[in-house]
């Protein structure tokens, strides 16, 4: 391990509150996948951290299928901003707010 | 150089990308940085001993979901236009990006000339792809299955999703 566990920790988190805020803050669809996106990618640094520090393959293996899983959700939500745009000509979540009934 | 010190390097690239990426109006923009802070991500999967990992963040995220997005970002018109380079281009605004991927090309030349041993003088440990598919194919295999299956769903409902309106069948209800 090249550095102290608690450092890559700290970093990952802080990957992971920007991602967080991004979602929580942006109001545009596609922002808010790339937050998803970035918090994600903490996830992911902190399992290649701890498969470093305890030198067990596991870690970089739940990131394989952390990968597969991102691949399988963008593609499916992706498809929905499609969607979306398609019935309010807008990709703005506040045009979302109604439901149909 | 030592590896600690690029890992602080790299990562204080990775933070400053994405908090740049976060904060673009142009969702064009944001894509970019991101890849940026990806690549910078990717190299700290390689000095944590997971190189398969590095080339696969690079070769599906910065690669594959990034292209994505820009492909649906330039489909559906979502850049805001107007901003004409009648003048040329704006160079002022390519400074971070440029000082970006210049600290990422450097990083990943300085990379070639890391010492491979730690401070006391072992080899740093790393996962061989040799070892990860062994992992992978024998205690995984299941997994790796489920996972088929997950990516045959989402291609299956991806297509569900985008098709007009119109074309769909076999659903109840008004659709």
């Amino acid at each position: 391990m090249i550095v102290p566990l608690e450092h890559l920790l700290i970093l990952s988190t802080t990957l992971f509150f920007l991602g967080l805020v991004c979602v929580l803050v942006r109001r545009n669809l596609i922002m808010i996948l790339i937050g998803v996106e970035v918090m994600l990618n903490a996830v992911g640094l902190t399992l290649v951290g701890a498969s470093s520090f305890w030198q067990q393959l596991d870690g970089q293996i739940m990131v394989i299928f952390l990968m597969a899983m991102t691949s399988a959700e963008v593609s499916i939500s992706l498809a929905m901003v499609v969607y979306l745009n398609r019935r309010k000509q807008s990709i703005d979540i506040r045009s979302f707010d109604e439901m149909r009934g | 150089m030592s590896a600690t010190l690029m890992f602080y390097i790299l990562g204080a690239i990775a933070v400053i990308a994405t908090l740049l990426a976060i904060t673009r109006r142009n969702p064009v923009h944001a894509v970019i940085y991101l890849v940026n802070s990806f690549f910078a991500l990717a190299l700290l999967f390689y000095l944590l001993g997971a190189p398969l990992v590095a080339a696969w963040e690079v070769i599906i995220y910065a690669g594959a979901i990034m292209v994505l997005f820009l492909f649906i970002i330039m489909m559906l018109e979502l850049a805001p236009g107007g901003e004409t380079d009648r003048y040329g281009p704006n160079w002022v605004k390519w400074v971070p990006i440029l000082l970006l991927a210049g600290a990422l090309g450097a990083c990943t030349l300085l990379l070639t000339s890391l010492d491979p041993t730690t401070a006391d003088g072992v080899p740093r440990w790393y996962a061989s792809p040799r070892d990860f598919g062994y992992a992978l194919f024998k205690e995984y295999a299941l997994a790796v299955e489920i996972v088929s299956f997950q990516l045959l769903f989402a291609a299956v409902g991806a297509f569900y999703v985008g098709k007009p309106e119109s074309k769909r069948k076999g659903r109840g209800g008004e659709a």
